[in-house]
């Protein structure tokens, strides 16, 4: 023995240790992973030596390793060894290893659990130390729940060190065992008033993180914090609770009128960068919370608008960005004060940091107004030119682009001018964005009618000059553009002055060096150009001219005839040869103009980017419904549900589509015309300016009147800046004009302007000429956006608890959920009525109400009457009383269910003294009122008279669900009669099926199901059952009932069924009948809660 | 919540890790090698938050550094953090770094922190980044309780023989040290303290 510690020893004074480690890695540079790899493999000796000094400094070096990237997994149960050592030395190092390298998927670490425990109940204070900075890095659900309650005692440790360090590890073990916050919660609350500061500290920390994800469960909090702010003099802890003031304010907004004073105070006393800034962001949220509740909080708007300024003038980057960023916030609901401030915004623009330049870019944003914004964009695009080439610059570009279309050009007045700034934006070399200029050309030369002439012309000169444009590249993302500039001139092509000189530009050769989709659009729009130009010829009668411009396109058309792509080559052989027909009836002097125009008719509307999506389902249609009756048995048999099943998009999807017939169409637009008419924001259109389509709904377009009043015609390629100038005389001229006639024109614009006027009044701002921007289309009733931004798999949702309720065990009399559908709902009715007559009348007028009518309403559609049901199980019986139950989960809450437990009195005795109680087991536990122990028993809160029954509910709270699950239990009672009472005792097996996990969910849309289906995420099993004898639709509503799901949709002998457990898994089935066979199809994310579910499915039908 | 402090040299070349969120080595990498990226091609007078770091977070997330001589100290912390005050505690941290640590380079505190004596005590200033920040929060700012804890269990390592003779140079250092003439609690949160405040030692 004492051989082997020596040897241990000499054996050591030849292994490296760190410093060797990295020294012999600095002087390997050139073959530093070959020197890595041998320096793994001695340590791979090193582990498997019994010196635990070897192994811990072997250990210590894989640590380092691990930092340069080297997967040191395989030495895992090393470091448990390492850190079992009893030195602290050598377990410290353990745990560092540790904390660099576990984590929930490392399997050795339920091996852990008990040294753990034993280092956090060592009497050395930096063992414990040293075990809880380790598990907090690499604490996993099981940890966390078997160490919760070691860890809740060291909140009460005598050292304060141990006291911090345990009160900020709770967090994480909220984080993996949300059940542990409840009980802790109080204790927790205990340490903001701990005597040591730094305890203090670490609780605030934690309440803070608590309080972010879930503020309304602390709100009662609130006084304290606020205690805490007013007496506390560590900015740490004071930033915290700041910040955590700002979350809670919007909640509650008398907070915020309480915060805002002693907030000033702070602003003005500290001499904390960190704290003042923090103080301004919370008033900021404060007065974003009162918005326009109080009148006096201007002062500290003010006040924070000076102080932020302060922060922006001051040299550090630092300070500067921040109160940029403070400053965007407050612009969202006070946008005057910070106006006023543009001076300074403009200045940051010029600084070198681009951080603060992109900040200052977002302010800018929100302070256009129509009276400033061409002088905003004009100092923008003097910072394009200055920033050539840089990525900068392209934001730059979206921004002026984003600032000139937000809230739908509410701030343009001057729609040639925007025309222009997007043509010069063209010329930017090497901008990734020609995309978005291009589609912002086409949004607003399709959108506002009265540009239409003036962006053709711009557009005319763009195709003219493509060469400048696609110059070098084609990776060139300018050339973009031209897919804008060739559709414009082509649609529009009436408004072009010289049609024949666009034609030619878009033929020539050069266009071939085109990315394929503007090709594509360049030949489609050549020929509504052709159309346009033969119309011009004929109607001058000049057929000569006619003639050529055909030849022309018979020329140059086989060029695009031979391209690679598909989509170019398509559309120019169809011209070509429409031209070629062409031709030949020019020859023959038939006139072709009108037919050829014909092909181009109609004109094309803006829809709304989410209009289809938003068309609500009129009420009173059925899209479940057959339109038709449905097709044959022999057809349809098993071809539908199979489809969807395997992964094809669903064959009869397109039976959905409604088809609606005229005198149905023309009274739903009657309907909507009377709603428009006394919508007051809704802009009607006058008659005269509508063209009659015969698609619906297009009429409906609104579209206000153009009134040129300033005819613009500027020569040649037109400088943004021109209309600058133009601008500014065209207003001091109105100003002038308007003291004259100012009443008339109010009376007017009072109609024209509400289209686009903006939240600020601008009155004495009046655009250029009116111009009307068509709104996209939307269908009416549109529905608001559904969207749910809300992360379920954010895991702070788990730690959404109400810890101002301690809800263990409700007590309510029979009121059954009545959300659950269709045919579930109607038994339960049934089942209700038929207990209510057993049941005795102190809890009768509960159900009274709801109950009989909705039995009379129900939609009884049946055409066989169902045999009664009944969810509740025979718990246990003895002559004295007997127990039914039934377990109902609910979506709120994924680890609870609500056991509903009957109880009858069988004998001629008084039951009193009812104590319920289980044998907790790891999964499942009995909620159990606050303060209780483990193994307490429930009071049932009622007595038994003979021969009535009650029912009480009793809550679980269940953590895995995949697997059914039996809880032995105990009830006990005195039986009282006249002479005497005696304690009796009932024994029970409370059996949680994998169907009591499940909730009645009803799935509406049969795509959405069908998309579950087919997202592959889920996994299938099946089932038979065989010599079922009952109708088919007994069958339904069996599984129904019995096994929660709701039916999605049924054809014939087919079913497809939905279901959801508390726990959010998906469990879809489809269920085929023939012949006294029923096979079931099942897929679900969970495959073992699915084979649990299909086992008790074909439990019940064996038993019938 | 602190996600991770990266501590890196002018060449990207880790020094410093500690991950408050799994990442697999290779992601751990990745993002390393990310994030140099960001923080390398910035002027040094230009400001020390940095959005847009993909690999770890999203949005809420920020990025916090700030440079010394030739090593990146890089905090990523989502919005429950004061960046100001984040700033000032990775001061804090270097200033532990040079009293605790690289005690014979005081004099050159801040300006110079010596790179060298990072790497090759790179478990030591682990352990001390401990006593800072735990779990991914802020455990105390406390500059004489850190440093008294941290000295205590130089101490405890000393009495057990340590794993080599190195640390105890830093032990001795630290006790020679007088103490009560460091700051008491550094006033974190002012941004103002500037390296010459701490000449005295």
């Amino acid at each position: 023995m004492a051989l082997k510690i020596v040897k241990g020893s000499i054996d050591r004074m030849f292994d490296k240790n760190l410093q060797d480690l990295v020294r012999g890695i600095r002087n390997h540079k050139e073959d530093e992973a070959k020197y890595i790899s041998t320096c793994i493999d001695e340590i791979k000796q090193e582990l498997k030596q019994d010196n635990i000094a070897v192994k811990a400094n072997a250990v210590c070096k894989l640590t380092y390793l691990q930092m340069l990237g080297y997967d040191v997994s395989w030495a895992a149960f090393n470091i448990v060894e390492v850190m079992s050592s009893s030195k602290f030395t050598y377990k410290r190092i353990g745990y560092l290893a540790a904390s660099q390298c576990f984590h929930e998927g490392t399997d050795v670490i339920m091996l852990t659990t008990n040294q753990i425990r034993k280092d956090l109940s060592s009497p050395h204070q930096y063992d414990t130390g040293v075990a809880l900075t380790g598990l907090s890095c690499f604490v996993t659900p099981d940890l966390a729940r078997d160490l919760a309650n070691d860890i809740m005692t060291l909140m009460s440790h005598t050292k304060p060190y141990i006291r911090k360090k345990a009160v900020l590890i709770m967090y994480k073990v909220f984080l993996k065992y949300p059940e542990s916050l409840r009980p802790a919660f109080p204790r927790l609350k205990e340490k903001l008033e701990d005597p040591d500061p730094g305890v203090q500290s670490a609780a605030v920390n934690v309440i803070c993180e608590l309080a972010r994800r879930n503020p309304k469960n602390y709100l009662s909090l609130a006084p304290l914090f606020f205690k805490l702010m007013t007496s506390s003099t560590n900015n740490w802890v004071l930033i915290k609770i700041i910040k955590l003031f700002g979350a809670l304010t919007p909640l509650e907004p008398r907070l915020g009128k309480k915060l805002i004073e002693p907030l000033t105070n702070l602003i003005h006393s500290t001499s904390a960068m960190s704290l003042l800034y923090e103080c301004v962001n919370t008033v900021i949220a404060v007065l974003i919370s009162l918005s326009s509740g109080m009148p006096n909080h201007s002062a500290s708007i003010q006040l924070c608008v000076q102080k932020l300024r302060i922060l922006i003038e001051d040299s550090d980057q630092n300070l500067k960005y921040l109160g940029l960023l403070a400053m965007s916030k407050i612009l969202k609901t006070h946008p005057k004060s910070v106006q006023s401030h543009k001076d300074l915004i403009l200045q940051c623009l010029d600084d070198k940091d681009e951080s603060i330049r992109l900040r200052a870019l977002d302010l800018l944003y929100g302070m256009v107004s129509k009276k400033n914004l061409m002088e905003i964009v004009k100092k923008l695009m003097l910072h394009v030119d200055k920033a050539e080439g840089t990525t900068y610059r392209d934001e730059l570009l979206t921004k002026i682009i984003d600032i000139c279309s937000q809230s739908n050009y509410q701030y343009i007045t001057n729609f040639e001018w925007y025309i222009s700034i997007l043509v010069e934006l063209t010329r930017l070399e090497g901008t990734r964005h020609g995309h978005l200029i291009a589609s912002q050309m086409l949004d607003v030369a399709i959108r506002v009618k009265a540009i239409r002439g003036f962006a053709v012309a711009q557009m005319a000169t763009l195709l003219d000059n493509a060469h400048l444009l696609t110059g070098n590249t084609q990776r060139n993302g300018i050339c973009e553009v031209l897919y804008a500039a060739a559709w414009i001139c082509g649609e529009f092509s009436e408004h072009l002055e010289d049609p024949m000189q666009t034609l030619e530009a878009m033929l020539r050769p050069k266009v071939a060096t085109l990315p394929g989709h503007i090709q594509a659009v360049y030949v489609q729009n050549a020929a509504k150009l052709f159309a346009t130009v033969l119309r011009k010829h004929e109607g001058e009668t000049d057929s000569h001219a006619a003639q050529e411009t055909s030849q022309l396109l018979i020329d140059r058309l086989p060029l695009f005839v031979q391209s690679a792509n598909l989509e170019v080559q398509e559309r120019a052989s169809c011209i070509l040869q429409l031209v070629k027909y062409i031709q030949k009836l020019q020859q023959k002097k038939v006139e072709v103009a009108e037919e050829v125009t014909a092909l181009f008719a109609g004109e094309l509307n803006p829809v709304a980017p989410k209009a289809q999506k938003k068309v609500p389902v009129p009420e009173g249609l059925d899209l479940d419904a057959w339109i038709n009756k449905p097709p044959s048995e022999s057809e349809s048999e098993d071809e539908k549900p199979k489809a969807v099943f395997a992964k094809e998009e669903p064959k009869h999807s397109r039976s959905r589509h409604t088809e609606v017939d005229e005198k149905e169409l023309a009274r739903r637009r009657e309907a909507r015309k009377r709603e428009q008419a006394n919508n007051p924001f809704y802009i009607k259109a006058s008659p005269s300016s509508q063209k009659v389509y015969d698609a619906p709904g297009v009429e409906h377009i609104p579209v206000v009147q153009i009134d040129l009043s300033v005819p613009l015609k500027v020569p040649g390629m037109p400088m943004s800046d021109q209309y600058l100038k133009l601008e500014e005389e065209r207003r001091q001229k109105e100003k002038a004009e308007r003291k004259k006639e100012k009443k008339k024109k109010r009376e007017k614009r009072g109609k024209e302007r509400k289209a686009d006027s903006g939240p600020e009044s601008e009155e004495d701002i009046a655009p250029a000429h009116q111009v009307d921007i068509v709104t996209e289309e939307m269908p009416e009733n549109a529905l608001p956006s559904d969207d749910d931004d809300k992360d379920p798999n954010d895991p702070h949702k788990a730690l959404d608890i109400d810890l101002d309720k301690y809800p263990t065990v409700h007590w309510f009399p029979v009121q059954k959920s009545s959300k659950h559908k269709k045919k579930k709902q109607k038994k339960e009715k049934e089942e209700k009525e038929k207990k209510k007559k057993k049941r005795h009348h102190h809890h009768h007028h509960h159900s009274n109400a709801g109950g009989e009518d909705s039995v009379q309403n129900g939609t009884v559609e049946e055409e066989e009457p169902l045999p009664p049901m009944s969810n509740y199980f025979l718990l246990a019986e003895n002559s004295y009383i007997k127990m039914v139950y039934d377990i109902q989960g609910n979506h709120q809450d994924e680890s609870k269910v609500v056991v509903s437990v009957i109880f009858e009195n069988k004998s001629d005795s008084f039951l009193k003294s009812m104590e319920f109680n289980v044998l907790d087991s790891l999964n499942s536990k009995l909620q159990r009122p606050e303060g209780a122990g483990a193994h307490d028993s429930l009071t049932v809160p009622f007595q038994l008279p003979p021969g009535i029954s009650n029912e009480a509910h009793f809550v679980f709270s269940v953590q895995s669900i995949v697997m059914p699950q039996k809880l032995k239990g105990t009830l006990t009672f005195i039986v009282k009669s006249d002479e005497s009472s005696t304690h009796e005792k009932l024994d029970f097996k409370l059996h949680f099926t994998c169907t009591s996990y499940l909730i009645t969910t009803p799935c509406y849309l049969y795509d959405a199901y069908a998309k579950l289906l087919e997202s592959g995420d889920l996994k299938g099993s099946s089932l038979r059952l065989e010599g079922i004898n009952m109708p088919f639709h007994h069958l339904l509503a069996r599984i129904c009932f019995h096994h929660h799901f709701s039916v999605v949709e049924r054809i014939d002998s087919c079913a497809s069924m939905y279901s959801r457990s508390i726990q959010g898994h998906h469990v879809c089935l489809l269920v085929k009948t023939s012949d006294q066979t029923v096979s079931i199809d099942a897929k679900c994310d969970e495959p073992s809660l699915l084979g649990n579910v299909l086992d008790e499915i074909k439990q019940t039908f064996s038993k019938c | 919540m602190i996600k991770a402090i990266l501590i890196f040299n002018n060449h990207g070349k880790p020094r410093l890790i500690r991950f408050y969120q799994y990442f697999a080595e290779d992601m751990q990498q990745q993002i390393i090698r990310e994030t140099f990226h960001l923080v390398s091609k910035r002027d040094d007078n230009v400001c020390n938050f940095l959005e847009g770091g993909s690999l770890i977070g999203g949005s809420d997330y920020k990025l916090i550094y700030r440079h010394y001589a030739t090593l990146y100290f890089v905090f990523c912390v989502d919005s429950s953090e004061s960046e100001l005050g984040i700033l000032d505690l990775i001061q804090l941290i270097c200033f532990f770094l040079c009293v605790c640590v690289f005690v014979e380079t005081l004099d050159k505190c801040f300006e110079n922190v010596c790179e060298l004596d990072l790497i090759f005590h790179m478990d030591k200033v682990h352990y001390i980044l401990q006593e800072v920040v735990m779990g991914g929060m802020v455990l105390e700012t406390n500059m004489n309780e850190i440093v008294a804890q941290v000295e205590l269990q130089n101490r405890m390592e000393k009495s057990e023989g340590g794993l080599s003779a190195a640390p105890a140079r830093a032990v001795s250092a630290v006790k020679n040290m007088n103490l009560p003439e460091i700051p008491r609690n550094i006033n974190i949160g002012d941004i103002n303290i500037k390296v010459p405040s701490l000449s005295p030692f």
